[in-house]
């Protein structure tokens, strides 16, 4: 099955492409199933490649193929090329699955757009990109896929475009993800230079030749990148605008999987992170921060869709963390997890939009479990598991992490755990205001208009009751329930089977191995529990009896630490009037102001003897064709009689 | 240098030349208008297909001028009509040949189609010819020779200030080529000093000895009228109010085609006539082209005209081709020559489209315009991929240019592409905010009436788009034709200067040898750590 990778990442591109050229006719939901099809075959054919890799001894588990040369130029040969490891495989399958779920999910959730199979298009377009970074064997390939699955999403999150806060969330999305790109092109640069090539295996295989300080200042370039790919400090604030985009998309790619492509890429280049503790550290320090901010931000947020992005943001954080201090499996675990419970919670998220006819606003909602029984329980699911309750996944993948920041140092973990408990606290608070208390939605109260979709189309005329969600959407959150449930267990599995096992070889050698004792270890965890269960008490309490407590939501959280306004005061408003004092004075005035005024001296002088001249350029002009055709023709007679 | 029985390249100019004569013999009278624009239209046709047998017959893997033809023109002076083609030429003859065709079909007028089509297809045979002289009296009469059509298009078919854009254009490069002209005759009057035969020949005269001032002052010389033509900072002036102003035809031709003369002017003349100069004024040159970068996006960011604002854009494109060609690294001036047929098929298409904008809506005001996307799904589609193209956005053929040019530019002169990669952000900032503000938002019902492409407009752009994807997905091709020329271009330019590329251009030895820490600006970045 190994040498057919190249079809996992193909299928989804023939499905683009079919999209292309016939989504119109095939339209509304016909369109939707074929898109859903090939994600679906492309999941098939990553678990048959999953078990050919499988069935290959441990340490030789890799596939390194290129397909075609990309860009050869001299020393510098680019190829597009794949390799398969257990690092990739992992980040497929998932990829896949969760794609092909909210596929499926999509064919509901869209149902009646008037773009229907363009948002499949786009869909597919970007699963294939997604798996373009995953797969790439170079660190160029994997940019590829890096610009490609922000290109999608900046095409998705402004699928609305009527909508012009859609719009402006896209266009934001893009241009905070192109500062990372500059980051990730400036350190292929520097890896080519000190390198002289672009593939993995070739830049690990010469990292004794790179030297200290450029290890370092590649890895930071490339966390440049990571930061606006994962939404890390301070590249952040377009995760929470990009939420404007279709909810399958905010579950698909500004949840599961394309938000974890820094934290892959960080994964991926392993060995030059443990050659530069320096940069390990700055990792780790951005991921600890970012995770601890976007927490207490998720404290305060009124829209049920901003409170899981914040909520995603500092999940990304703890990833981050993880990875700087060393713990890239416990990444990987709650990379996985979290895919999971929040690809759940996103789409349990999207039912109760959808069920409450385009409302987002926590504050309009309640009591929904009776109406929504499905959505609620499976919605509960997804909320334990990230509050970290045992024995749901997040409890294993979150305490994975902190045992290995306590290792690393206890302030980080201190950060970590202080972030768990707010964790419990947001999602307790939002299951409370969505799904218990008052049924809230009754009053048709304007309680803030800024957080009104502007097309509400069902704003007209008497609220509907909220209703459940067809099967095409209870499916899709049923199974994932029951992966962030039983996700856990990927920690454990037979000895050799287990996700610790399975992904050691990539990090061979650059793994913390310092672990605590068995008693510090059950220390931990139970004070994980411990804290995660106090968090949901105190979130319920608070939040299932009242919908307004306006001391535990400060402006200053709710305005997400003014870093939108910061962003504006120093690079946004400044920058415009750079731009506008180019175009009107250095450009018109300056430039071209010397331009002409070198015209206007000669014309002057020449006004002397217009007399001699008729004056019009194109008498001259026409005067410059005959003598150059005369010339010609002089010439060719000449080549021709010689 | 092979010598191929047919005059490929005589012919490839002809035919322009003598469809242009055909047209503008056909009577106006009792001929339709649409005869002139067919008859036109096959003419460039043809010309395409002669380019692509050339194409074809093209050699790989050899550097130096193939299909070349001498024919002595006039002894005593040394002037011969003298063409041959290498891979640095060869492509942007296939941009030209493919683009003409496309823009005679795709920004037709209604005034006057006669004259119209004629001055295109004169202008072809200008810029053809142009792109194969290897004589610089040739060379200079076909680069002077452009001027006239476009001076024509421009103020015959142009917009309301088409007069003043038309002469401005006009005096502003007239003005230039006159230093060129000037440069020209001193470098053969020095080779003839030296050596005792007259000859404008540039595979002679690369070999002339030049002292460092001689070099300099030449080297500014030619350089000024290219500047002026490419248009590199600050010489642009000229360049946004032409490419406004002018008709579609007139724009898409300007920025596309012409704009290549300047840039291949300095490739295939400055560096192969000058070589210690252009190794000394390399830093001018490389600020001049990172300040193009920045300063072209800073200013397309205040632009609310569309014209104006890919006009400024093409400023910061150009600024990236010269960066690349000033890196003299396999990488740098590979990805130059390469950007060049990027931009001009991004260009075309950009300004097709924004034409195709303006007969809907006679305006290219982004203000007037919205939510454009409801009523023409397709025009938005194509406008998104052109767009990604131009911001680099891999997998897209601007990207590859873009990245050999900055990874060339790295490896010899890693500050300035550091600035230029700053550029990179920014050219996504102006052309996302004109896509929002022409494609997004709430359409009004003008808007919403508004006409998508029609057939005849798809047949023409999607060439364009094809080979966009194309050179994105697998440039290996073109790439593969153009390298050995631009590293014979390179050796010739360290054979003078006795340098060296660094270890990692050329792939000293293996890609696996990582040599690169032999240069001496090692730890530049990690140094502050």
């Amino acid at each position: 099955m190994l040498h057919v990778t190249y079809l996992i990442i193909l299928l989804p591109l023939v499905g683009f492409a079919v999209q292309v050229l016939f989504g119109r006719r095939l339209g509304d939901p016909l369109a939707g199933a074929v898109a859903t099809l090939f994600v679906a075959a492309s999941f098939v054919v990553s678990v048959g490649v999953f078990f050919n890799l499988l069935s290959q001894p441990g340490r030789v588990r890799s596939f390194n193929q290129n397909l075609w040369t990309w860009i050869p130029v001299g020393g510098l040969q680019v190829h597009a090329g794949l390799y398969v490891d257990p690092l990739s495989m992992t980040m497929v399958l998932f990829v896949t699955g969760i794609s092909a779920l909210i596929h499926l999910y999509s064919i509901g959730y869209m149902k009646g757009d008037r773009d229907y199979p363009k948002f499949f298009l786009y869909m597919n377009l970007f699963v294939a990109s997604m798996l373009i970074l995953v797969l790439g064997n170079n660190l160029l390939a994997t940019y590829v896929g890096w610009e490609g699955v922000g290109t999608c999403s900046y095409l998705l999150v402004a699928f609305w475009f009527t909508r012009e806060s859609a719009a402006s969330a896209g266009k934001k999305a893009f241009i905070y993800n192109r500062i990372g790109d500059a980051g990730f092109i400036a350190a292929v640069f520097l890896t080519f230079d000190k390198v002289g090539s672009v593939d993995y295996t070739t830049i690990f295989a010469n990292i004794g030749k790179i030297g200290a300080g450029n290890i370092t200042a590649i890895c930071l370039l490339l966390l440049v990148g990571v930061a606006a790919k994962s939404a890390q400090i301070p590249l952040f604030p377009w995760l929470a605008d990009a939420m404007e985009g279709p909810t399958p998309v905010s579950a698909l790619i500004h949840a599961a999987t394309m938000v974890t492509a820094g934290v892959y890429l960080l994964c991926r280049i392993n060995p030059l992170l443990h050659a530069s503790p320096d940069a390990a550290w700055t990792v780790a320090i951005i991921g600890a921060v970012t995770a601890f901010v976007a927490a207490t931000i998720a404290c305060a947020q009124d829209d049920i869709k901003k409170v899981l992005a914040y909520s995603t943001i500092s999940q990304l954080g703890y990833m981050v963390l993880a990875i700087g201090s060393g713990a890239y499996e416990a990444a990987i675990f709650l990379m996985v997890a979290h895919a999971f419970f929040k690809g759940l919670l996103f789409l349990g998220a999207g039912s109760v939009i959808h069920g409450l006819h385009d409302e987002q606003d926590l504050k309009r909602m309640g009591n929904l479990r009776i109406y929504m029984p499905i959505t609620f329980v499976t919605f509960a699911v997804g909320w334990l598991a990230i509050a970290g309750v045992p024995p749901l996944s997040g409890f294993w993948a979150k305490g994975d992490i902190l045992e290995n920041t306590w290792s690393a140092h206890p302030g980080l973990w201190a950060v970590g755990i202080a972030t768990a408990a707010l964790t419990a606290y947001y999602m307790s608070r939002l299951t409370g205001l969505a799904f218990f208390g008052k049924d809230r939605w009754k009053n048709k109260v304007p309680i803030d208009a800024a957080t009104d979709f502007a097309d509400a189309h069902h704003a007209e005329g008497p609220i509907p009751e909220p209703h459940e969600s067809r099967w095409v959407m209870t499916v899709p959150l049923v199974v994932l329930a029951a992966l962030a449930a039983v996700g856990g267990l990927m920690a454990f599995g037979t000895p050799h089977l287990s996700l610790a096992h399975w992904v050691d070889p990539v990090f061979g050698g650059n793994l913390y191995d310092d672990h605590e004792s068995t008693s510090t270890l059950w220390k931990l965890g139970t004070l994980d529990g411990v804290v995660a269960v106090i968090g949901v008490f105190i979130g319920l309490r608070l939040w299932v009896t009242r919908a307004e407590r306006p001391k535990l939501e400060w402006a200053f959280l709710r305005h997400s630490w003014y870093i939108n306004q910061l962003f504006d005061a120093v690079i946004g408003r400044p920058g415009t009037r750079l731009a506008e004092f180019s175009s009107t004075v250095i450009e018109d005035k300056v430039i071209d102001g010397a331009v002409n005024g070198t015209a206007t001296l000669v014309r002057r002088t020449g006004n002397q003897l217009k007399r001699v001249q008729t004056g019009y350029v194109r008498n001259y002009a026409l005067w410059i064709v005959v003598g150059v055709v005369v010339l010609f023709g002089f010439m060719l007679s000449r080549v021709w009689w010689s | 240098m092979s010598t191929t029985p047919f005059p490929f390249l005589t012919t490839l100019i002809l035919i322009p030349a003598a469809g242009a004569a055909v047209v503008a013999l056909i009577p106006r009278q009792r001929v339709a208008a649409w005869v002139h624009e067919a008859v036109g239209l096959a003419v460039s046709l043809v010309t395409l297909a002669l380019a692509i047998t050339v194409l074809l017959r093209f050699q790989t893997s050899f550097g130096g001028y193939q299909f070349t033809s001498d024919h002595i023109w006039a002894k005593t002076l040394g002037i011969h009509w003298s063409l041959g083609l290498d891979g640095i030429s060869l492509f942007l003859v296939m941009m030209a040949a493919v683009l003409f065709p496309l823009t005679l079909l795709g920004a037709r007028v209604k005034r006057d189609p006669r004259s119209f089509v004629a001055w295109v297809l004169l202008l072809e045979a200008a810029c053809l010819g142009s792109f194969v002289s290897l004589d610089l009296i040739l060379f200079f009469l076909f680069f002077e020779l452009t001027l006239v059509p476009t001076y024509f298009i421009i103020g015959g078919w142009g917009y309301a200030r088409r007069g003043y854009a038309a002469i401005k254009f006009f005096i502003y490069t007239f003005a230039g080529s006159a230093f060129l002209l000037v440069g020209m005759v001193a470098v053969a009057f020095i080779h003839q000093s030296q050596t005792g035969v007259l000859t404008f020949e540039l595979p002679a005269l690369m070999h002339t000895h030049l002292s460092g001032t001689a070099g300099v002052l030449l080297f500014v010389a030619f350089t000024i009228a290219f500047a002026v033509k490419a248009p590199i900072f600050p010489f642009h002036t000229w360049s946004p109010v032409a490419y406004a102003e002018a008709p579609t035809a007139g724009s898409v031709l300007l920025a596309a085609v012409l704009a290549k003369l300047g840039a291949y002017g300095i490739i295939r003349f400055d560096l192969n006539l000058f070589p210690q100069a252009t190794r000394t004024l390399t830093p001018v040159l490389l600020t001049l082209a990172v300040a193009g970068i920045l300063y072209g996006a800073v200013v397309a960011c205040a632009q609310r005209d569309l014209k104006r604002l890919v006009a400024f854009s093409s400023l910061a494109q150009l600024g990236f081709i010269i960066l690349g060609t000033f890196a003299l690294t396999s990488q740098g001036l590979t990805g130059g020559v390469i950007q060049m047929v990027n931009h001009g098929l991004i260009i075309a298409a950009l300004f097709l489209v924004i034409g195709w904008l303006y007969e809907r809506r006679k305006s290219w005001q982004a203000s007037e315009l919205k939510g454009l996307q409801w009523s023409a799904p397709v025009m938005a589609g194509v406008f998104t991929v052109v767009m990604l193209a131009s911001i680099g956005v891999p997998g897209l053929n601007g990207f590859v240019g873009e990245f050999l040019i900055l990874s060339g530019t790295f490896i010899v002169h890693r500050w300035w592409a550091v600035a230029a990669t700053v550029g990179i952000i920014i050219a996504a900032i102006y052309l996302l905010w004109a896509y929002q503000q022409v494609f997004h938002g709430e359409p009004t019902e003008r808007d919403k009436q508004t006409r998508d492409l029609g057939w005849s407009e798809r047949l023409v752009i999607a060439p364009l788009i094809l080979l966009i994807v194309f050179l994105g997905v697998y440039p290996k091709p073109v790439l593969d034709r153009i390298t050995p020329s631009v590293n014979q271009l390179i050796a010739h330019v360290d054979q003078v200067t006795h340098t060296q590329q660094p270890a990692v251009a050329t792939g000293g030895g293996s890609a696996a040898a990582g040599t690169g820490t032999g240069s001496g600006s090692n730890d530049a970045i990690g140094g502050g750590r």
